[in-house]
């Protein structure tokens, strides 16, 4: 099992690291088929995982399950039949003194053991809870096992963008992306909206080797549900409670608010762009479509630089991630955007196969500058863009799994078994009062330092008591 | 908030590592004496002794280091690969020095201090970083619960690998005189049962107490990143291992060489997943 588990660690998994998968495959695409076909890429779900642990569940249960009637009958035994031969015992000692049975009875009673006068002799056993504690352990483990699978059935987990001012209404539909478990049910969802009313990121300005690293995100959110409207705040570690889910912040960057004008003069687009971080410093990258300008389609990728600076080369980079001085730049296609053929498209990509770079580098004309307010005249009279203001976007996950707190209550079970398991130590001991001499006998399952000497407490114990 | 970060005070705790590396030093040339001597004359302990108070020193100007870290840092000093090492070196030592009253704790004496010279010194010439903020993702109690407990577990492991290494030299029939006057087999078994035993209650917690994390931090407790990957390895070599224990004719050699497999992969997930793997652990700072 563990051997098994290596290969998960070494290749990119699609379920962790996507984007590592695509791009093995880009890179060598011979060998990434072979490992696909081995399923290296999703060993978790893959066939021979899941045939290994599902032979450790049976393996487990068959064996579990033999050791319970045992235990069972042994916890309602009586202690076993006093040896005949007690010198045979890794601890055997010769008493010096006249006791009782009565005494040494008590005595082993006291000490917690469980004890039977049998003739002339007190057999002793205690440690019961040993083997109690190991069962408990393995039949925890296979409980959190079986609530992995039922919990992760049930679970679901959904991604939303939200920018700040807009609302998320809690629907299949209003997810950007969604992964239920096999036994989901659209129930699932309660009903409630949410609203991103403002994002306010943290960072360092004060320490020099630590300028702009992030110290804290904050979403603040309002939540309504047909009861009743509350405020709150998600931040990194702190999700929010909402009807039958969590909301947690996966992710933030800048949507600038844009509108473009096509070539007659008309609004062809107006609203924020969300635009993806590249880097630590918030270097972004947007993708506008306007599918709706006139006389053509025009389609824009852009760069956001929160606070620009210039490169010797002349690109521009940004140096820190709070909005300083920014920059938007523009490169600017016209043509076909490949949105009316009815294929879905990625709205954070551009396909610019059937379009023409008009302004850009290596263009005819040069990328277009936008600071916040600005505007400016697309080339060839496509119409103007114009940067209008600039929001905070925050990517919200939804997620609810009702295994994850049987999981925990197991594994905790799991835990305290397993100390009490590995604790608690089985001994048996014999006390037989024979004609010519007396014996106290001592054994242990496993291996046990302290019986010598537990022996001859024992034995003076009852010794002092029969004085 | 205003987080002050402080680069001087972490040069000053870098000199105290630096001078515990220095006590570890002398503590190792004492227990290497005192093994020499065991030859010669098997009741002589007095280079043990200073050896012992020599360590003590070592782990109180370490346990100074680490505080200053932390200080400078404004923060618990175990957040990158560097804390990590230099936190994880003074809880082996602690936890040494604090079983010293176990019967024949004192034969692992020199590969408890020379593993922690080897880990201060990886620490302070290959991980050194500056101090750092951490990211919002590591702001949590948990990272003081979940990193404590792993850091002991490790503790723990440790000092039992010495106990497999010893045993398997002996086992094998090496050493001679010295190793024919260490504790004998069964005592060495028994001693690393024992720490491993503690060792894994706590890697089992350190699993636990992450996966709580992990809901709060990623909204899900399992997946599979490269160091949940890890753990789980190593908790299901060292259940492998107690198991053994438990079995008969499995305990001796066998389950020595799976603690030391354990182990092994208890470095490996700390210096290979943490460098060279990628992860939502990463955090090496490097």
């Amino acid at each position: 099992m563990a051997l098994a588990a290596v290969p998960g660690s070494v290749y990119p998994q699609r379920s962790a690291d996507p984007n590592g998968v695509r791009l093995y495959f880009s890179q060598q695409p011979e060998l990434a088929a072979v490992l696909d076909s081995l399923q290296l890429f999703d060993v978790y779900t893959s066939v021979w995982f899941s045939a290994i642990y599902i032979l450790l569940f049976v393996s487990l249960v068959g064996c579990v399950i033999p050791r319970t009637k045992v235990h069972y009958n042994a916890l309602r035994a009586k202690p076993v039949k006093t040896p005949e031969l007690l010198t045979r015992m890794p601890v055997h000692q010769i008493g010096s003194k006249r006791v009782s049975l009565e005494a040494a009875r008590e005595v082993l009673k006291q000490r917690g053991f469980r004890v039977a006068v049998q003739g002339n002799s007190v057999s002793a056993e205690k440690g019961y809870l040993k083997e109690t504690g190991n069962l408990v352990f393995h039949y925890s483990l296979l409980a959190v096992l079986i609530a992995v699978g039922v919990g992760g059935g049930f679970s679901y987990s959904g991604q939303r963008v939200l920018v700040e001012g807009e609302t998320f209404v809690n629907n299949l539909a209003s997810y950007d992306a969604f992964s239920p478990g096999p036994l989901f049910f659209e129930e699932e969802l309660q009903p409630y909206s949410l609203t991103l009313n403002k994002f306010n990121v943290l960072y360092d300005l004060q320490n020099p080797a630590n300028l702009g690293q992030p110290i804290d995100f904050i979403a603040e959110v309002t939540v309504s549900t047909t009861q009743e409207t509350s405020e709150g705040i998600v931040r990194v570690n702190h999700p929010l409670p909402v009807p039958g889910a969590n909301v947690y912040l996966t992710g933030n960057g800048f949507a600038p608010v844009i509108t473009v004008r096509d070539g007659e003069g008309n609004v062809a687009y107006t609203g924020p762009v969300v635009y993806l971080p590249q880097d630590g410093n918030m270097t972004s990258i947007g993708v506008i479509k306007v599918p709706d300008a006139n006389p053509e389609q025009i389609g824009m990728i852009s760069f956001f630089y929160p606070t620009v600076t210039e490169l010797e080369s002349g690109a521009y980079t940004s140096i820190y991630p709070d909005p300083i001085d920014p920059l938007l730049t523009f490169n600017v296609y016209t043509g076909d955007l490949g949105l009316d053929s009815g294929i879905p498209r990625n709205v954070y990509a551009l396909d610019v196969s059937d379009m023409e770079l008009v302004a850009g580098r290596d263009a005819p004309n040069p990328a277009l500058e936008l600071r916040i307010g600005e505007s400016a005249a697309l080339p060839n009279g496509l119409g103007t863009v114009s940067f209008d203001g600039l929001l905070r976007f925050a990517s919200l996950d939804v997620a609810f799994n009702p295994g994850g707190i049987w999981v925990l209550i197991f594994s905790f079970i799991a835990l305290f078994a397993v100390v009490i398991s590995l604790s608690v130590v089985r001994r048996r001991v014999w006390v037989r009062i024979g004609d010519e001499r007396i014996e106290y006998a001592g054994l242990a399952r496993g291996d046990d330092e302290q019986l010598e000497q537990i022996v001859t407490e024992i034995k003076e114990e009852i010794e002092g008591r029969s004085a | 908030m205003n987080i002050v970060l402080n680069e001087e005070l972490s040069q000053i705790s870098l000199l105290f590592v630096s001078a515990a590396m220095g006590f570890l030093s002398v503590a190792l040339l004492l227990f290497a004496f005192q093994l020499a001597k065991l030859k010669d004359d098997p009741t002589e302990t007095r280079f043990e002794k200073v050896g012992f108070w020599v360590l003590g020193v070592a782990t109180l100007v370490l346990a100074v280091g680490v505080f200053l870290r932390g200080i400078a840092a404004n923060r618990v000093p175990w957040a990158n690969m560097y804390e990590f090492a230099i936190s994880s070196a003074l809880m082996i030592l602690t936890i040494y020095l604090m079983s010293l009253k176990v019967k024949g704790i004192g034969s692992v004496a020199t590969f408890v201090t020379g593993f922690t010279l080897v880990t201060l010194f990886a620490a302070v010439s290959l991980f050194y970083v500056e101090v750092k903020t951490i990211m919002p993702a590591l702001q949590s109690y948990w990272l003081v619960i979940h990193v404590v407990v792993a850091i002991m577990a490790v503790g723990f492991f440790a000092i039992a690998a010495g106990f497999h290494i010893f045993y398997l030299i002996k086992d094998a029939g090496w050493g001679g005189v010295i190793m024919s006057r260490m504790p004998d087999l069964k005592q060495l078994e028994r001693i690393a049962y024992r720490f491993n035993m503690v060792g894994f209650v706590s890697w089992s917690f350190t699993l636990i107490a992450g996966a709580i994390w992990a809901e709060r931090a990623w909204h899900r407790y399992w997946g599979w990143d490269t160091k949940e990957v890890w753990t789980f390895i190593i908790w299901v070599v060292y259940a492998g291992y107690l198991h053994a224990m438990a079995t008969r004719g499995w305990s001796g050699r066998r389950a020595a060489w799976l603690g030391l497999i354990g182990f092994g992969a208890v470095i490996f997930n700390f210096v290979i997943v943490n460098l060279f793997f990628k992860g939502l652990h990463v955090y090496s700072g490097l």
